[in-house]
């Protein structure tokens, strides 16, 4: 059942139960994201769809349509927001896109260029974390991750469902853990797909960086923006 | 009472350094010394990375030969996943003349800007010129239409390195067994034809002709400066093909003498076997020499000068180059050039070399084929890869090795300018002595003629120590006391 909802001032059809991201991209109102996949459950985790919903600000995935909702998407204030919490991914974690694989086809780098981020207002946090390369297929770069948790929600053992990646500790404490054993049971495609959701480069399929010339890769030929609009999703 | 004088920065070189001189009671030269004053530690923080970043990653310790740094380290990585040289696998051929087509590229606009923004000023105004003469902005005051020309042959050096390799700047193009990307015609024709803004193929090379010609120029007008100069002994080394010429991307590395013998040839990947590398806590620069002859005989020169000692003759497939190149060595009637402004000669030739190179390789189809990657899978696995190549100012090495993961434990750089020191501190010694022993007042054109035997070997410093840092060099002379007596720093 649809209802009438108020987007940026403009009044609007939208079906009720909806997630709101979704419903604004139909409307031509991209809101960036960096855990939400359309089609998928909502995660919640990196907050950067975050809009004001009848006074009070929220992630935007985590929001079904209802009846009477007022959302505030392109404000002054929004805008910087959404723009810090980027930043705040990006100091979080040790990001050097000049020489990371992912770089093009990277959704925080995207959503970087998207949200205006020239430089974060923000002190780098430099973590110490270690590269986990034990797995015959996927090389985990954990400086780059944001726990997302796509890969942890997302992506499970074919046999027993059982998840492959993990969060273990928590805060600045936490760490992308990968189950070694059936991370080598996984498919090729399995691991394709785990690079691709992954937003970062954190998930890497062994041995096949740089395999795409600059000009060509995801976000050079069509922006993030111009994706989701699209009603894509964002593997 | 003897003097130390210093000259720091010294300018208009990649990197930063100083140099100090040492004087006696009666000024004479006692010392001279190149110290390189930057530190920066590739070799350790790129271990770690999985192997397949080392290419992107270390052509990231410079902004000028990138290009030299990427095939590097993308020849080495064809050893280490076992489809390289080193296992006796020669590259496909599109993928081969790709990689050779951004490299002679990158030489073209590298010395292209060596040579007109570094040098040219020197030759045209000379050494004793004032200082805000003896630059860029003086020459595009006493010739912009020179200075026009340089700007659109390094744009379009640079428009054929974005061609190859995806942008001007560190871009990306050799991956392991191959390149991710061909040359379509169009991107060809583009290159060949010229456009709106961008030079042809044709004007490139008359270009180069006419760089060649301001030597000419200069050297008939300063002949004894130029031929007596920091007249350096010292042996030459350069990648040399099956015929012994220069092959700026592939082949032995061969090391001749004064009367162009050859001292030595070896396989690149056996280079450990010949040489050392010594060190001196004044420097962050090494000094590598051959261990069969020790330090100071076993010292060689990198770059256009001993490139073009060594090799015999170009192909006749760049005849003006070959031209060139044989009048450059009717001049010497036979034996090694050790006249260090002819550095200055070589680079022009080698200016009208890549020119000729690079429409060779436009015109060649293989350009166009789709066959881009040796496949490899995991029983070829060697762990260990060298790369070789020419740099614009020498012989330069990537030496890597990982583990079953993939993960680099290992990297030795040896870079061209690091090749290069020892023979820098003799010139800067005996640039000192001709042009500053025995005299009571220093000049600051004395102590630029330092400086210009330092840049006639392009040096990139930053490269050399795989270091960060501000580009000038000091220059410092000291007193029979140790005080310091000149300084010069910009």
């Amino acid at each position: 059942m649809k209802t009438e909802i108020t987007l940026d001032g403009k009044k609007i059809q939208a079906l009720i139960g909806k997630p709101l991201i979704d419903v604004a991209s139909d409307h031509g109102v991209y809101i960036p994201s960096l855990c939400y996949m359309r089609g998928k459950p909502c995660l919640g985790t990196c907050r950067v769809c975050s809009v004001r919903v009848n006074g009070h600000v929220m992630a935007s995935c985590t929001v079904p349509v209802y009846e009477g909702m007022e959302v505030e998407v392109d404000t002054p204030d929004l805008v910087d927001m959404r723009k810090a919490l980027v930043e705040f991914l990006f100091v979080e974690g040790n990001h050097n896109c000049p020489s990371c694989e992912k770089s093009g086809r990277c959704e925080l780098q995207a959503v970087g260029y998207e949200t205006g981020m020239m430089v974060s207002r923000f002190p780098y946090r430099f973590p110490v974390r270690t590269r986990d390369h034990a797995s015959k297929y996927i090389w985990l770069e954990r400086d780059r991750c944001i726990f997302c948790q796509r890969c942890v929600e997302f992506i499970r053992d074919e046999e027993t469902g059982q998840k492959i990646f993990s969060i273990d500790k928590r805060s600045t404490h936490a760490s992308i853990e990968i189950d070694v054993k059936l991370a080598d049971k996984m498919t090729p495609k399995q691991v394709k797909r785990a690079a691709d959701i992954c937003p970062v480069g954190c998930i890497i399929d062994k041995d096949l960086g740089f395999n795409k010339p600059i000009g060509e890769r995801k976000y050079e030929i069509k922006s993030i923006k111009e994706r989701i609009l699209k009603g894509k999703t964002n593997e | 009472m003897g003097q130390k004088l210093v000259i720091d920065p010294v300018t208009r070189i990649e990197g930063h350094g100083k140099v100090t001189i040492q004087l006696d009671d009666n000024n004479q030269v006692v010392d001279a010394k190149l110290h390189v004053v930057e530190f920066r530690g590739f070799e350790k923080f790129i271990q770690g990375h999985p192997y397949w970043e080392a290419p992107m990653l270390l052509q990231r310790i410079c902004g000028i030969c990138f290009v030299s740094h990427h095939l590097c380290g993308a020849k080495a990585l064809d050893d280490m996943v076992g489809v390289g040289y080193s296992k006796g696998v020669n590259m496909l051929p599109a993928p081969e003349k790709i990689r050779r087509l951004g490299h002679y590229a990158q030489q073209l606009q590298s010395h292209v800007t060596a040579y007109y923004y570094l040098i040219v000023p020197e030759m045209l105004f000379g050494m004793d010129a004032p200082p805000e003469q003896r630059n860029v902005l003086g020459l595009v005051e006493a010739n912009p239409e020179l200075v026009k020309r340089v700007v659109e042959l390094r744009k379009w050096g640079q428009e054929t390195i974005k061609t190859v390799l995806g942008k001007r700047m560190h871009g990306i193009n050799s991956i392991p067994g191959g390149v991710n990307k061909n040359i379509s015609i169009a991107e060809r024709d583009r290159l060949l034809n010229g456009e709106d803004g961008l030079l042809s193929m044709d004007k490139v090379i008359e270009y180069a002709k006419e760089g060649l010609e301001i030597f000419y120029d200069f050297h008939e007008k300063n002949r004894h400066q130029v031929d007596t100069f920091a007249d350096v002994p010292a042996l030459n080394m350069s990648l040399v093909d099956e015929n012994g010429n220069v092959d700026y991307y592939h082949g032995n590395i061969r090391i001749t003498d004064d009367d162009k013998n050859i001292i030595t040839e070896m396989d690149y990947h056996d280079y450990l076997d010949y040489f050392s590398e010594a060190t001196e806590e004044w420097s962050y620069m090494k000094f590598p020499f051959l261990k069969s002859l020790g330090r100071d005989a076993g010292s060689v020169r990198v770059g256009p000068l001993a490139r073009v000692n060594v090799t015999k003759s170009y192909g006749a497939d760049t005849p003006l180059a070959k031209e060139a190149l044989e009048r450059f060595h009717d001049y010497t009637k036979g034996k090694a050039n050790n006249m260090t402004l002819h550095t200055n000669w070589a680079r022009a030739i080698e200016i009208l070399h890549s020119a000729e190179l690079i429409k060779n390789l436009l015109n060649d189809p293989d350009l166009q084929k789709e066959d881009l990657i040796l496949t490899h899978s995991k029983a070829d696995w060697t762990g260990e890869g060298v790369g070789v190549v020419e740099a614009p100012r020498g012989t330069l090495l990537h030496h890597y090795k990982a583990n079953q993961e993939g993960n680099i434990t290992f990297c030795n750089l040896v870079v061209a300018t690091t090749q290069n020191n020892t023979v820098m501190n003799r010139t800067v010694r005996s640039v000192a002595e001709e042009y500053l022993g025995g005299n009571d007042i220093i000049t600051e054109s004395m102590m630029n003629a330092i400086e210009v035997g330092i840049r006639a070997y392009d040096p990139c410093l930053s490269c050399a120590t795989h270091a960060t840092g501000n580009m000038p060099l000091d220059v410092s002379i000291y007193d029979a006391k140790g005080k310091l007596f000149a300084n010069k720093r910009r």
